[in-house]
């Protein structure tokens, strides 16, 4: 490095870009495309080429097993109950932490990211402890007749927990920056509390919204630590798609292993576009709101 | 639309878990690794004979995983009618932990509770490139030796202590001499000369998978070490699944009888009604047509019959039992793999 920060001219970025040499342009570009295709581009084309190894009707017929058509019905089940609880979870939790100061506020932020920072095999174990038959509520349950982990509520707990943080990290930065005013003209206009929250509050945070529900739907879908824990692993009962393909691929059932896992690929990559298209669609809601404001000013 | 389905999915999930609670026909075998193929076969053999029999239609669960692993989720609560695992061990933990069977289990039901046994062999690839013929070969050194974590694997216990087994039949000839309270040096020695042996061979060891089927995938899929310790059927099922011009399976000298049991957990069965089905699904796995899908599926029947029919299938030689060697799963556990026995004692330290 010849130049000292002081020095450099306090200039755009494309300006810096332009004086840097070259190879070193086509060095990091290199390393960057090469870095993608190693970890993103091969193993993906490597899904889709194991899968339909065998034709595309072996590929189909992987889906036609009662064991996979199960499991593929007990995944839409869990994200179908745990996303549309996480998006109330969630709504709640950032209009809470973002419209008001209250004592133990950093707690709940904090509570809130809980599940990023615990391992999955460690929120799996959570419930394990919690309603096993050792448990501290097992033995009540199992008095009831009541089985929560090996069973669809256990897979369904450990997911939601899992996917909690996602809805509520999207909205809680959305809404601090929005602020109230709109929420607070409303009310002296004589809005009621759900008037408000439905015609103010929810739309201005839909793309967001929508955002954490995306993220959040493929992490549920996705999931294989924690429910892999509580799943108790039984064919046609309690695997999930990820379980699934490990056993598919335990059993040296490869095309099928495969196959099955080209459909979480292409969940992926479904999300991915989504996620493209919101985001885009969010930054441009934000620079208008952002022009408007500004020309609003006096 | 997308909500009705959803609700139809919902109401069709709802009444298949009532259906595994409430009705009778319905079994949940939690059962270990390498066994998916033959309860695959097993399970429709058996619900054939059950509607011929009773004319009462039957489905069975399976749910497969390290023996180890399986054993702790039946303790907290996973609905196991049977259990049909590695080793007595892990059903022993269940009796034990749990109390949902007898602690005399095993004597329920003939043969120790084990129909069908196995042994542990050697896969190696294609040719043997590296001349491994005994258990001796596997402490040469830069020898990769894949074998999974006997701390969660049941066949990794058979194969630690088959190789175990095999030192102290080298050194003392005959294995009656553990039990000779006047040979108590000789034996003593045999036993140091063992715990060396397993230190050098766990030094060969590059990774521990948790279950036997991580090993075979590691070894088989992707490509590590010279040699796989396995299951008898695990090895057979390597060679039919990936082709006799990929591997070869080399029989040592001398290994372990290995006996995977089978049992009913009585609680449970009792809960759900299942006993008499449950206790029925066990003993046909005594019978000449069960004893032949064992053998096809590479486990030893117990058969006299169905053995000497599948004779041939089987390579020979010298078995020795965990009793005889080791006074049996109980004392075995606690000197060789609870914390800090001996298996701890002698992985720890070479642990890179």
């Amino acid at each position: 490095m010849k130049r000292t920060p002081t020095d450099m001219p306090p200039v755009a970025a494309t300006h810096v870009r332009e004086n840097d040499p070259r190879w070193v342009r086509a060095t990091l570009i290199a390393i960057t495309v090469l870095f993608l295709g190693i970890f993103l581009a091969l193993p993906l084309a490597s899904i889709f080429t194991e899968a339909l190894r065998k034709g595309i009707g072996v590929y189909l017929a992987s889906f036609r097993q009662p064991d996979a058509y199960a499991a593929i019905r007990l995944t839409l089940l869990v994200s179908a109950i745990a996303v549309p609880l996480n998006v109330v979870f969630g709504l709640a939790a950032a209009w809470a932490i973002a419209r008001f100061r209250f004592c133990g506020r950093n707690v709940l932020l904090t509570l809130i990211d809980l599940p990023f920072a615990v391992s999955p095999v460690i929120s799996g174990l959570i419930y394990v402890l919690l309603f096993g038959l050792h448990g501290w509520l097992g033995p009540w349950l199992n008095e009831h007749d009541l089985q929560v982990i090996f069973a669809v509520p256990g897979i369904v707990l450990a997911t939601l927990f899992v996917t909690f943080p996602f809805v509520a990290r999207e909205l809680i930065p959305l809404m601090e920056e929005q602020g109230s005013e709109e929420e607070l003209a409303a009310r002296v206009l004589g809005a009621s509390g759900w008037q408000i929250f439905w015609r103010i509050t929810l739309p201005n945070v839909r793309w967001g919204l929508l955002y954490g529900v995306i993220l959040c739907n493929a992490r549920a879908m996705g999931e294989f630590g924690a429910v892999s824990v509580v799943s108790g692993h039984i064919r046609g009962l309690t695997n999930t798609v990820p379980l699934h393909v490990e056993i598919l691929y335990n059993e040296y059932n490869f095309v099928a292993a495969f196959a099955v896992a080209s459909l979480l690929a292409l969940l992926a990559l479904v999300t991915l576009g989504l996620k493209t298209a919101v985001e885009w669609k969010v930054r441009r809601d934000r620079a208008e709101s952002a022009a408007s404001r500004e020309g609003s000013t006096p | 639309m997308k909500n009705r389905s959803l609700t139809k999915g919902l109401a069709a999930l709802a009444a298949a878990t009532t259906v595994s609670i409430s009705s009778a026909a319905q079994l949940l075998n939690v059962s270990y690794d390498p066994t998916r193929e033959l309860y695959a076969a097993y399970n429709s053999a058996f619900a054939k004979h059950w509607l011929a029999t009773t004319g009462e239609k039957v489905t069975i669960l399976q749910s497969h995983g390290g023996s180890g692993k399986q054993a702790r989720a039946v303790i907290d609560g996973l609905g196991a009618d049977i259990v049909t695992l590695a080793l007595a061990g892990d059903i022993d933990a269940i009796a034990e932990k749990s109390q949902l069977l007898p602690k005399e289990w095993q004597a329920r039901l003939p043969n120790n509770s084990t129909p069908y046994t196995s042994t542990i062999v050697f896969v190696v690839r294609k040719g043997n490139p590296k001349g491994i013929k005994d258990w001796h070969d596997l402490t040469k050194p830069g020898m990769a030796v894949i074998t999974p974590n006997p701390k969660t694997s049941g066949g990794a216990r058979w194969n630690y202590l088959a190789a175990w087994g095999y030192v102290l039949k080298q050194e003392l000839g005959d294995l009656t001499k553990l039990h000779d309270a006047a040979k108590a040096e000789e034996v003593a020695q045999a036993q140091t000369k063992a715990r060396a042996f397993l230190t050098a061979l766990f030094h060969n060891v590059p990774v521990l998978d948790s279950g036997a089927r991580g090993s075979t995938t590691t070894f088989v899929q992707r490509g590590l070490g010279d040699v796989l310790l396995a299951w008898e059927n695990e090895a057979f099922l390597v060679i039919k699944e990936f082709g006799a011009d990929k591997f070869e399976l080399v029989a040592p000298s001398v290994s372990i009888l290995a006996e995977p049991p089978v049992a009913l957990v009585d609680k449970v069965a009792d809960k759900h009604g299942t006993r008499k089905l449950a206790e029925a699904y066990l003993q046909y796995l005594y019978s000449p047509e069960a004893q032949e899908i064992a053998a096809r599926n590479f486990y030893r029947p117990r058969l006299d019959a169905v053995a000497k029919k599948f004779e041939a299938a089987f390579p020979k030689l010298t078995l020795f039992t965990i009793d005889e060697v080791f006074g049996g799963w109980a004392k075995t556990q606690a000197t060789h793999f609870a914390d800090k026995g001996i298996f701890d004692q002698i992985y720890t330290p070479t642990a890179k």
